[in-house]
C-alpha cells in the first residue's frame, strides 16, 4: 500500500516491482473480501445459530408431548415472557452504547403501584395509563440525567434507582395490594387477538420490535447508537450528542419498563409492590444471548427477538418435561453461558485456521523470492 | 513543565494534593459519617446502642461485609461477581442439609461450606479467564445455574432451626468480650485481606490488573491468572459468607439470600471501591457494609415508615457515588490548576 | 546487506575483545502481510548513546519491542554478551539488565507515581511485604538525581503527559540497567527537561551502560549520540559515527530520495472568517488572539504541550473557554458540544485519528458520514445509495485508495485512514477547518498528498488553522504563523519572515520578548 500512495515522484531506491505491487494488491482484496464476507457473515451466523437453538427446542417439546405444539401452549408459554422481553427492546440500544439499566424491575413495580394507587383513588385508567407511562420516562430520564451529567457508570447509578425505584413502590401502596382492575384491562394482558392463539402483549411486542428494528437498523439514530458503542470519543467529535443520545435511551428504557409494568399489572390483575422482581437479569439475559455485546458496539434486534422465542420455547419444553421453574433457571443459565462461548470457540478456530493458512502462504512466499512486502498501514484499533 | 516551577508553586501543589488525597480518603469520610449517624441516631432514640439491637444489626452487616471484601477483590480487577447471592444461598442450604441428615460434624460443615464456595468461585473464574467471557455475563449465567441448583438440592423442603445441631447455631450468638463471633470473623477477614493486598506483590498485582491490564502483562503479570484468583476467592468468602448465613437464620429456604448480590455490590460502591477497575480498598468495603447496615437499621429504630427504607436506602447510594464524582472531578481540577503558572 | 553482521561476525567480534552487551543479530519480524523487520543486525557498546532513526514505520518501534520482549524474532536473535538468548517476555527483559522507555507511558493510573516507578520489582521487607517507605524513598531519590518533583505518592492519573513521561525513565533507571533503550523520549517534554534527560543518559553512558536512543529529531541525534543506525521499510540501511554524517545524509538515508517540496498555492486571501480575542482556559492557555481569513492557512506551532491542541478543543466546543470570545463572521459564538460547532461551520480533524477520529468496525462510507447522517437524512431513514454517492464523490477527490467504500476502515493504511478522516470534516462542509497534526504517522507519499488537500481547500476558500510539530510543513504550509509557548503566544509572524530558527526562537520562548515588540 504504501508504493500505491507515492505517485508524487520515481522511486530509485525502493523499486517497487511490478509483480509484487499486484500480488500485493491482489492478496489485500483477497482479505477484504475475507472480510467483508466475515463480518457479514459473523452477524449472519449468530443468528443462523440462534434459529438451528430454537429449531432443536421445538423439536424436542414436539418430542416431550402433543401438546407443545399447539397454538394454545404457544399462547401461554410466550404470554409469560412478554413483559421482559419488550423492557429487552429497550435495554439492547442500552448496552450497544456500552451502557447497562439494572432499574427496570424496580420501575415495573413502581408502575403497577402508581397504576394500583391511581385506580384506587378513583382515576380511570384512561388518564391513570398516560400518567404512569409519565411516570416511567421521568424515572428514565432520572438515570439518563445521573449516568450523563456526572459521567458516572451506569451500572452503578441503576443500581442506586434499582433501589430507590421499589422503595417508591413501596411508598405509593404501602402494604395494600390492588386486585379490582376492571375485566376489559385484564383482557390485555390475559387474552388473545379474537380467533386467533396470538396474544395481544405478543401483537404489541411485535409492533415494538419492529419500530425498534427500524430505529435501530435503518435509521441514523440506531448509526449513531452503534458509533457511540464502537468508540464514544470519535462518536462525539463528529458531532453526535453522546449525552442527548443517552439520556433518551435510558428514558425510552423507563417508558418501556413502566409500559412492561401495566402488562404485568393487566396480566396478573395485581398491583403489588413485589411486581417485577428479580426481571432485569432475565432482561439482560434475553439480550446477551440474542448476541448483544455486554462491552458495547455489537447488536441486533433480529437476534434479540429470536432470543425472546428461544426463551419462551426453552421454558416450555422443559415444563412439558416435567422441570419445574426453579430449575429452568440452570438451562436458561447455561443457555446464556453457551451462546456467549460458542462465537468466541468458533472465533478462535478461525484464527488458528488463518494461522495455517498463513504459514503455508509465508512457507511458498519464501521459497519463490525473498520476502518483500506492500508494509500494510496501521490499523485501527 | 515541573522542572520549572518554582518552590512555592510546588508546595502549593503538594498541598492541593495532600486536600485531594484527604477527600478521597472514602474510607475515612465514610467512617466519619458513619460516627455522626450514629451519634445522631443514638440520640433521637437511645434503643439504637442498646446491645440486643446491635448485635442482630452487626450480624448481617458481618455476613455482608465478608461477601462485600470478595466482591471488592473482583471489582479491582475490573471485573463483576453477581452470583454471590446464589454461591451464598447454595452453600448455607448444602451444609444444613448435611448437618441435618447428621452426616456431618460442625468443624466438618464449615469445611465443606467454604470448599463449596471455592469450587464454585473457581468455576466463575474458569468460564471468565479460560472462556474470555465478560464477567457480568458468565456470572449472571452462573446466578441462575447456582440458584437453579439450590432448588434442585432443596427439592422442594426448607430448613428449620431445630434440624439443625445446636452446636451449630449457637455460634449466631455467642461474643467474646462482648464482640459477637461473626464480627470478630469479619474483622479478622478484613484484616487479612487489607494486609495481603497493601503488603503483598499478589495484592499490588491484583491493583494493576484492574488499573491497566495491558501495562501489567508489560511486567509479567498473568491477568488471566490474577483474575481466576480474584473469583477464587469472592467464591470462597462468599462460602462463609453462606455457613453465616446458615448460622443466623437458622431457617432457610431455597431462595434464602435472593437479592444480596446487590446489597454486597452497594456496599462495596458505597465503600468507594470503583467500578472502573484498579482503585479502592477492602476496609472500605467492609465501612460500606456497616453503613448502609446501620442506615437500613437506624430507619427501622426512629421508627420512620417501613415503606420509605428502600427510598433512603436508594437515595444514600446515589448521593454516595455522585459526591466521591464531584470530590474527583474536583480534587482532578485542582491538580490541573496547580500544574498551570 | 552489505555491512549487516551475522551471528558468526558477532560472535567472533566477541572472540576478539569484550562482546557487545546486547546486539540483535539477523532479526527479521513479520506481521501477517507486513514485514516490520527484515535481517536487521546492530550491535550496541557499552558507553556509547546509539541512535536509531528512520521514518514513521521503518521499524524502530519493532526494534525496540524485540529489545523489550514484546516481540520474539521470526528469525535472527538477540544476543548478549556474546550469548543468544530468547526474552520470554518483557519481565524477562527487564531481569536480563534491559531497561526500556516506551514511547506511550505504560503506567497504572490508579497506582502512586513510586508504586509505578517499582512495580515489577518491588522493593520488600521482612516476610516479602512491599515496603511502602522504601519505595517511596528510592523514588524520590531517583526523581532528585533527574531534579525533578515529582511527588512520589501521588496518583498518577490527572498528571501531565510530561510528568508520565519522566516517570517512565525513572522507572528505566530503577533497575540497575546494563543497556537503556529509550524510544522517543524527548516527544512529550519541554525544552529544559530534555536537557536535564540528555545530562542523565550521559551519566548512565558513562557508567558504563549501552544506550539505545530512537528519535526522530536529528539535532537531538546529533547532539547525544556517538553513532548512529539509520532503519528504512525494515531494513539496516547503515550504521555509522555521527562525526562522519550530516543530516542531510542522514535524511538521505531514511527516505532514500530526496525529499520532495509540499506543493503550495497561494489562494485569493478574502474576510475574516474566525476571530479569537483574548482566549484563556485555566491551566491550558491564556490570552489568545488571532484571527483566520478565508483562504488562509493558520499555523499553529509549538512545542507539544504549548496548549496548541488546547486552544482547538475550544474553538471546537469540546471545552470551555474561562475568559475571551470567538467571533464567526463577526458574530460571538460559544459551542458547548462539538454538534454546535459543526452547525455553525467549524470543523476539527483530530491530533489522534484512532482514539477521536474513526469509528472502527464502521466502513469508509458509514465514517465519512457521521458528522452529517441527521442533516443528510431528515427523515430518519438512511438511503444507503445516497450515502455512497457522497462517500465515493470524496473518496475521488481525496484519492483514497479502496476496494470500495463498504471496506471496513481498518482495511486502509495510515494515510489512506487520515484521508478519511479529512473527508469527514470535510463532509459537514465547515468554514473554518481546523488541522491537528493532520500528517503525524502517515508515509511520505501520502504527506504530500495530504498537503495537497489542504492547499486545495485554501484555495477554494476555507480558512485553516493548521497545528503541526513539523516546522518544514507549518512553514511551507501557512500564510501566517502563530507560534504558542508555555500556554502563550509568543510571535505572530508572516509567511515572508517565516523561518525555523524564529520559530524556534519563539516556540522555546527564548525570543518573545523581542518578537512580539518587533511585530
Amino acid at each position: 500500500m504504501t508504493q500505491d500512495l507515492r505517485t508524487g515522484s520515481p522511486q530509485p531506491d525502493s523499486s517497487p516491482a511490478p509483480i509484487e505491487a499486484s500480488t500485493g494488491a491482489a492478496g489485500r482484496s483477497g482479505s477484504v473480501m475475507n472480510r467483508v464476507l466475515g463480518s457479514l457473515s459473523a452477524a449472519a451466523r449468530l443468528e443462523v445459530f440462534l434459529i438451528i437453538i430454537l429449531a432443536f427446542l421445538v423439536w424436542w417439546g414436539a418430542q416431550l408431548s402433543p401438546f407443545f405444539l399447539t397454538g394454545s401452549n404457544f399462547g401461554f408459554s410466550i404470554q409469560a415472557v412478554m413483559e421482559i422481553s419488550i423492557m429487552a427492546l429497550a435495554m439492547t440500544p442500552i448496552i450497544i452504547t456500552g451502557e447497562i439499566d439494572l432499574s427496570v424491575e424496580s420501575m415495573v413495580g413502581l408502575s403497577s403501584c402508581v397504576l394500583g394507587w391511581l385506580w384506587m383513588e378513583g382515576v380511570p385508567l384512561q388518564l391513570g395509563i398516560p400518567i404512569v407511562l409519565l411516570v416511567g420516562l421521568l424515572g428514565g430520564l432520572f438515570n439518563g440525567f445521573v449516568v450523563t451529567r456526572w459521567a458516572l457508570p451506569s451500572l452503578v447509578v441503576t443500581l442506586g434507582t434499582l433501589a430507590l425505584f421499589r422503595g417508591l413502590a413501596h411508598v405509593v401502596l404501602g402494604s395494600t395490594v390492588v386486585t379490582n382492575f376492571p375485566a376489559e384491562f385484564r383482557d390485555f394482558g390475559f387474552s388473545y387477538v379474537p380467533g386467533t392463539n396470538i396474544p395481544w402483549t405478543l401483537l404489541a411486542f411485535l409492533i415494538l420490535a419492529a419500530v425498534c428494528c427500524a430505529v435501530i437498523h435503518l435509521t441514523w439514530i440506531g448509526r449513531q447508537v452503534f458509533a457511540v458503542g464502537k468508540n464514544k470519543d470519535a462518536a462525539r467529535y463528529s458531532g453526535v450528542r453522546v449525552g442527548t443520545l443517552k439520556l433518551a435511551l435510558f428514558a425510552v428504557s423507563g417508558l418501556v419498563a413502566a409500559f412492561a409494568g401495566v402488562i404485568l399489572t393487566s396480566r396478573t390483575s395485581t398491583a403489588n409492590p413485589d411486581n417485577g422482581l428479580n426481571m432485569t437479569l432475565a432482561v439482560v439475559t434475553i439480550a446477551v444471548l440474542g448476541g448483544v455485546d455486554i462491552n458495547g458496539g455489537k447488536g441486533t434486534i433480529p437476534g434479540v427477538i429470536l432470543a425472546v422465542f428461544i426463551l419462551a420455547t426453552l421454558k416450555s419444553a422443559l415444563t412439558q418435561a416435567g422441570i419445574s421453574t426453579d430449575y429452568q433457571n440452570v438451562a436458561v443459565g447455561l443457555l446464556l453461558i453457551v451462546s456467549v462461548i460458542t462465537p468466541l470457540l468458533a472465533r478462535q478456530f478461525r484464527i488458528l485456521a488463518d494461522r495455517i493458512r498463513l504459514g503455508r502462504w509465508r512457507h511458498r512466499l519464501r521459497r519463490g523470492r525473498p520476502a518483500r512486502d506492500p508494509a500494510a498501514g496501521e490499523v485501527v484499533r | 513543565m515541573a522542572l520549572s516551577v518554582p518552590a512555592d508553586v510546588h508546595a502549593a501543589n503538594r498541598g492541593g494534593v495532600l486536600i485531594g488525597r484527604l477527600a478521597r480518603s472514602r474510607e475515612l469520610t465514610l467512617a466519619c459519617v458513619t460516627i455522626v449517624m450514629v451519634t445522631f441516631v443514638a440520640i433521637k432514640a437511645p434503643s439504637f446502642l442498646a446491645s440486643t439491637n446491635l448485635i442482630s444489626v452487626t450480624a448481617l452487616t458481618a455476613i455482608i461485609a465478608i461477601a462485600a471484601v470478595g466482591e471488592a477483590l473482583v471489582i479491582i480487577t475490573k471485573n463483576i461477581d453477581l452470583s454471590v447471592e446464589s454461591t451464598m444461598g447454595l452453600v448455607a442450604f448444602v451444609v444444613a442439609i448435611a448437618l441435618k441428615q447428621q452426616s456431618l460434624t460442625v468443624p466438618e460443615a464449615w469445611a465443606i461450606g467454604i470448599g463449596l464456595g471455592l469450587v464454585l468461585g473457581m468455576a466463575n473464574g474458569a468460564v471468565i479467564t479460560i472462556f474470555q467471557v465478560p464477567s457480568i455475563v458468565a456470572t449472571l449465567g452462573t446466578l441462575s445455574i447456582y440458584r437453579g441448583l439450590t432448588y434442585w438440592v432443596a427439592a422442594g423442603h426448607e430448613i428449620n432451626i431445630s434440624d439443625l445441631p445446636a452446636g451449630y447455631t449457637e455460634a449466631a450468638s455467642q461474643t467474646f468480650f462482648g464482640v459477637p463471633l461473626f464480627v470478630l470473623l469479619a474483622i479478622a477477614v478484613v484484616i487479612v485481606a487489607g494486609l495481603a493486598l497493601r503488603y503483598t506483590v499478589l495484592g499490588r498485582q491484583l491493583y494493576a490488573v484492574g488499573s491497566n491490564a495491558e501495562a501489567a502483562a508489560t511486567i509479567g503479570v498473568r491477568s488471566r491468572s490474577t483474575i481466576f484468583l480474584a473469583f477464587a476467592l469472592s467464591g470462597m468468602l462468599a462460602g462463609v459468607a453462606g455457613v453465616l448465613w446458615g448460622i443466623e437464620f437458622g431457617q432457610l429456604y431455597a431462595s434464602s439470600a435472593s437479592g444480596e448480590s446487590l446489597a454486597v455490590i452497594a456496599a462495596v460502591v458505597v465503600g468507594g471501591v470503583s467500578i472502573a477497575g484498579g482503585s479502592g480498598t477492602v476496609v472500605g468495603a467492609a465501612i460500606g457494609a456497616l453503613f448502609l447496615g446501620l442506615i437500613n437499621n437506624a430507619l427501622t429504630v426512629l421508627q420512620l415508615p417501613q415503606e420509605w427504607l428502600q427510598v433512603i436506602y436508594g437515595a444514600v447510594i446515589l448521593v454516595a457515588i455522585v459526591t466521591d464524582a464531584l470530590v474527583q472531578m474536583r480534587a482532578q481540577r485542582a491538580k490541573a490548576r496547580s500544574r498551570l503558572r | 546487506m552489505t555491512d549487516s553482521m551475522t551471528i558468526d561476525a558477532i560472535e567472533s567480534a566477541g572472540a576478539a575483545s569484550v562482546p557487545p552487551p546486547v546486539a540483535l543479530a539477523g532479526v527479521s519480524k513479520r506481521f501477517g502481510a507486513t514485514q516490520a523487520l527484515l535481517d536487521v543486525s546492530l550491535a550496541l557498546l557499552p558507553g556509547e548513546i546509539h541512535a536509531l532513526v528512520g521514518e514513521n514505520g521503518a521499524g524502530k518501534s519493532t526494534v525496540v519491542k524485540v529489545l523489550a520482549g514484546i516481540h520474539q524474532p521470526d528469525s535472527g536473535a538477540v544476543v548478549l554478551d556474546g550469548k543468544t538468548v530468547t526474552l520470554h517476555g518483557p519481565a524477562h527483559a527487564r531481569s536480563l539488565g534491559i531497561a526500556v522507555v516506551h514511547q506511550e507511558p505504560r503506567l497504572f493510573p490508579d497506582l502512586t507515581v513510586a508504586e509505578n516507578v517499582f512495580i515489577g520489582h518491588v522493593p520488600s521487607g521482612r516476610l516479602g511485604s512491599v515496603n511502602w517507605r522504601e519505595m517511596r524513598r528510592s523514588a524520590d531519590r531517583i526523581f532528585e538525581s533527574l531534579s525533578v518533583h515529582i511527588d512520589s505518592s501521588a496518583v498518577v492519573r490527572g498528571l501531565s503527559m510530561a510528568d508520565q513521561q519522566l516517570i517512565e525513565i525513572a522507572k528505566a533507571l530503577s533497575i540497575d540497567a546494563r543497556v537503556l533503550v529509550l524510544d522517543e523520549p524527548t516527544a512529550s517534554l519541554s525544552a529544559h527537561e530534555v536537557v536535564r534527560l540528555f545530562e542523565i543518559i550521559r551519566q548512565t553512558r558513562d557508567r558504563g551502560v549501552a544506550v539505545l536512543f530512537v528519535s526522530h529529531r536529528l539535532e537531538e541525534v546529533f547532539e547525544l549520540c556517538g553513532r548512529a543506525t539509520v532503519l528504512r521499510d525494515g531494513r539496516h540501511v547503515i550504521t555509522a559515527p555521527t562525526s562522519e554524517l550530516t543530516a542531510a545524509d542522514l535524511v538521505r538515508h531514511m527516505v532514500g530520495r530526496s525529499v520532495s517540496l509540499f506543493p503550495r498555492t497561494t489562494a485569493h486571501i478574502g474576510d475574516v472568517l474566525l476571530e479569537v480575542r483574548g482566549l484563556t482556559r485555566v491551566g491550558a492557555f491564556r490570552d489568545i488572539s488571532f484571527s483566520v481569513r478565508a483562504g488562509e492557512i493558520v499555523g499553529l506551532a509549538g512545542l507539544v504541550g504549548a496548549g496548541r491542541t488546547e486552544v482547538a478543543r475550544v474553538l471546537f466546543g469540546l471545552d470551555r473557554a474561562d475568559a475571551g470570545e470567538v467571533l464567526l463572521d463577526g458574530k460571538r459564538v460559544t459551542f458547548k458540544t462539538p454538534s454546535g460547532a459543526l452547525e455553525a461551520g467549524i470543523a476539527y480533524v483530530p491530533e489522534d485519528r484512532h482514539l477521536d477520529g474513526l469509528v472502527g468496525g464502521f466502513s469508509i462510507a458509514q465514517n465519512v458520514t457521521l458528522p452529517i447522517i441527521p442533516r443528510l437524512f431528515p427523515r430518519f431513514f438512511i438511503r444507503g445509495g445516497r450515502e455512497r454517492a457522497i462517500t465515493e464523490d470524496f473518496v475521488e477527490r481525496l484519492r483514497i485508495r479502496s476496494t470500495g467504500v463498504n471496506e471496513l476502515i481498518e482495511a486502509l493504511s495510515g494515510g489512506n485512514q487520515q484521508k478519511v478522516v479529512i473527508a469527514k470534516w470535510l463532509a459537514t462542509n465547515p468554514r473554518v477547518l481546523i488541522l491537528d497534526e493532520p500528517t503525524r504517522g502517515v508515509d511520505i507519499g501520502a504527506k504530500v498528498e495530504v498537503h495537497r488537500i489542504i492547499s486545495e481547500l485554501a484555495a477554494s476558500g476555507l480558512g485553516i488553522v493548521l497545528i503541526s510539530s513539523e516546522l518544514p510543513e507549518v512553514l511551507a504550509m501557512s500564510d501566517r504563523i502563530i507560534v504558542l509557548h508555555e500556554g502563550r503566544m509568543s510571535a505572530e509572524i508572516p509567511r515572508a519572515e517565516a523561518s525555523e530558527e524564529r520559530v524556534m526562537f519563539a516556540a522555546t520562548g527564548q525570543m518573545a520578548e523581542e518578537t512580539s515588540s518587533g511585530a
